[in-house]
């Protein structure tokens, strides 16, 4: 989806992570980082945004692929959810990976074992699962004789690259869902311009969803980094603004 | 006669880079009244066929002239239903006022000029203006607009007009279209837009925004919903690049992104408006219609030191509006002529740092008419800049064609439709604007809502 919060807002690109038509409902989860996220959390039952666009993007191929592994980095265990829960329906054996910098940022760990055969629980600090990075649970379970046929990661972009780096020896197919700057979605601005096995692609309508062993990694860090100091500037004007340090 | 075209007051030209308001200032009351005294009121009238909506050219003008201000109105908005918008965007010299017999003196009435002073004096003096006539009782047909820009918008309003319940589907957050993320704020202020948005609407049309038709819903879809026609008015608005090495390096964009960020998300207005847009020292924009035009010119108000404009043609092949060039160039941006890109070079952290070029020259007409360029071996140079825009030209943007069934589309991704009635091949879709011509002007997106609506209301009758 994308949404703006009022006539002076950015368009911002968030996952679905749920919906429910008969209450007509969508299910947003995000982390506060800048301006436009805190503001966000700082909204209450009954308050209303300008604006909210979609579904936009072409969705996860769901398929039987025998086993799959999804992994979730923080807060996208988000969008993981659906897809973890929609892979489980196609018949698939789901084996799940949440990780987290520490405790305070698992997330979803409860919602994302009921749609999995197994879930595995990382803290980066060790404060709570076993500790380490996702990646080092990936690599255990490719290494055993279990056949996988498809690993979905999404999650910061650089766990995300690590993902599709511990898959590759492997070659087990590998799908990431990419998150670049997005201004209107729908495919006409060029602003989310991913390479993708040397072609530019736009994420907004050509994915989310790419094959991460084609992915230029560094174009997407770098094409990340445009707006770095607005985003500094934005947020402590208006942390200014508010009295709110957080 | 009176062969002294009135000047249109503008902006001095060093102080208006600066800033985004509006360079063409319009005319007095005396400049229109002496304006519209210069029209002899011919009686061939060929100004009237040389406008794509067939506007009463003559009829308007006289009452100008005589200051009957509400009449000129009602003459122009009977043909017309945005013409805030087009007395200034309207490339006039080429239509009503390249057929005015006062042409071969080189002394054209400034139909344009007035259209814009007729058009202003409504939207300020509302209640001098008669009650509108009375709607026609609903005739219960329902017609879905998809897109509400130029076409979009007219097509609506003209049906609208018919008594047919007519829902607009736009996109992005607000209505208009190019009217509001491509042009900018200094040639179209957002205000007058928005005030013709809702002259629309105050005619019963229904305006959704945020709906992404193709994604929220198709067309088929909206078919089954109750709706009786279809008009597909989505426009050209998938960027086209130069497909050359290190195009995708930070500080190069398409212009569309540079004009949205800048003119529908205000950028210019950063930090109270959220939208940011990095803007360098020394940009280049690669192209020579009206919208690398536009985004040059938005450069410099944005803080660029130079700003250029790199065209792979000489300055007679330019497509942009003269008027616009000329206001460029006097704004100071530097036009290197006979360029073209081959590759851009970055700093190594990501960011554009340099364009390598090559320069032309001109051969044998292509198929668009014009001179075909030809690289000059051994021209190669490098242009230091820090920023790139890129303003070669959209197309439509797939989406619609993809997710309608039965739609015929060209090689260009346009939709085909008859030029005379617009009807695409698809039963109950008629198509209109830049999906079908590809990126053209506001005035002949109007003009095919027109020819659509004449249609769809025949049809929907005999239904």
């Amino acid at each position: 989806m994308v949404l703006t919060k009022d006539e002076k807002g950015e368009r911002i690109p968030l996952t679905i992570a749920d919906s429910d038509a008969h209450a007509g409902t969508v299910t947003i989860v995000f982390m506060e980082v800048g301006k436009t996220t805190r503001e966000l959390g700082l909204l209450q039952t009954g308050d209303t945004i300008m604006s909210l666009t979609g579904p936009l993007g072409l969705p996860t191929h769901i398929e039987n692929y025998g086993t799959v592994v999804c992994v979730a980095g923080g807060f996208a265990v988000a969008p993981v959810m659906p897809i973890a829960r929609a892979m489980k329906q196609a018949g698939n054996k789901v084996i799940s990976i949440l990780g987290a910098r520490n405790k305070e940022l698992i997330f979803w760990e409860d919602e994302l074992r009921s749609v999995s055969d197994k879930l595995i629980v990382t803290t980066d600090d060790g404060t709570y699962g076993r500790k380490g990075l996702v990646t080092e649970p990936l690599k255990e379970i490719l290494e055993s004789c279990e056949k996988i046929g498809l690993v979905v990661a999404i999650g910061p972009s650089v766990m995300m690259k690590f993902c599709a780096k511990t898959t590759q020896p492997f070659g087990v197919k590998t799908i990431v869902s990419l998150n670049p700057v997005m201004v209107d979605g729908t495919g006409m601005c060029g602003c989310c311009r991913v390479v993708v096995g040397g072609q530019t692609k736009f994420a907004c309508v050509d994915g989310p969803d790419f094959d991460a062993h084609q992915v230029d990694w560094d174009l997407l860090a770098a094409r990340q980094r445009t707006y770095v100091e607005e985003e500094k500037q934005a947020l402590e004007s208006w942390q200014c603004r508010c009295g709110k340090y957080s | 006669m009176n062969l002294n075209r009135v000047q249109m007051p503008r902006q001095e030209a060093a102080a208006r880079a600066k800033n985004f308001k509006e360079v063409a200032l319009g005319y007095t009351p005396e400049m229109a009244a002496e304006e519209a005294g210069r029209c002899i009121q011919c009686p061939k009238r060929p100004c009237v066929a040389g406008c794509p909506v067939n506007i009463d050219i003559p009829e308007f003008i006289k009452a100008v002239r005589e200051g009957k201000m509400a009449e000129a109105v009602t003459v122009l908005k009977s043909k017309n239903a945005l013409p805030g918008i087009c007395g200034r965007v309207c490339p006039q010299e080429t239509q009503c006022e390249e057929q005015c017999t006062l042409l071969k003196q080189k002394a054209s009435v400034a139909i344009g000029r007035l259209e814009r002073y007729v058009a202003d004096w409504e939207r300020q003096n509302k209640a001098a203006m008669p009650p509108v006539a009375p709607l026609p009782s609903p005739t219960g047909k329902k017609v879905a607009v998809i897109g509400s820009g130029p076409s979009g918008l007219t097509t609506a309003a003209e049906l609208a007009k018919k008594g047919h319940t007519v829902t607009i589907f736009e996109a992005l957050h607000v209505g208009g279209g190019v009217l509001m993320y491509g042009i900018p704020e200094f040639r179209l202020p957002k205000e007058i837009v928005q005030n013709e948005i809702n002259f629309v609407k105050s005619l019963g049309v229904e305006l959704v925004l945020d709906a992404v038709i193709g994604k929220c819903d198709t067309i088929d879809e909206i078919l089954t919903e109750g709706y009786d026609a279809v008009f597909l008015g989505t426009g050209a608005g998938l960027p086209m690049f130069l497909n050359i090495p290190g195009e995708n390096a930070n500080g190069i964009y398409s212009a569309n992104e540079w004009l949205t960020r800048t003119n529908l998300m205000k950028a210019y207005l950063f930090p109270d408006y959220d939208t940011p847009l990095k803007v360098g020292k020394r940009v280049a924009v690669i192209g020579g219609g009206n919208v690398a035009m536009d985004a040059a010119r938005c450069a410099l108000r944005l803080g660029a030191q130079e700003v250029y404009i790199v065209y792979r043609r000489s300055e007679a092949e330019l497509p942009a509006r003269r008027e616009e060039v000329e206001n460029a160039m006097e704004e100071g941006i530097i036009f290197k002529f006979l360029t073209n890109p081959t590759k851009f070079l970055d700093d190594g952290k990501g960011w554009v740092t340099g364009m390598e070029c090559v320069q032309m020259e001109l051969g044998e007409p292509d198929v668009s008419g014009r001179r075909r360029p030809i690289v000059k071996q051994g021209s190669e140079f490098v242009m230091n800049i820090d920023t790139v825009v890129v303003a070669l030209g959209t197309t439509p943007n797939p989406l619609i064609a993809a997710t309608t069934a039965g739609l015929k589309t060209t090689g260009y991704g346009t939709v085909v439709a008859d030029e005379t009635n617009c009807k695409t091949v698809k039963d109950k879709v008629w198509a209109g604007g830049d999906i079908v011509t590809g990126a053209a002007t506001v005035i002949s997106a109007m003009g095919a809502g027109k020819r659509a609506a004449a249609d769809i209301d025949t049809y929907l009758k005999r239904q």
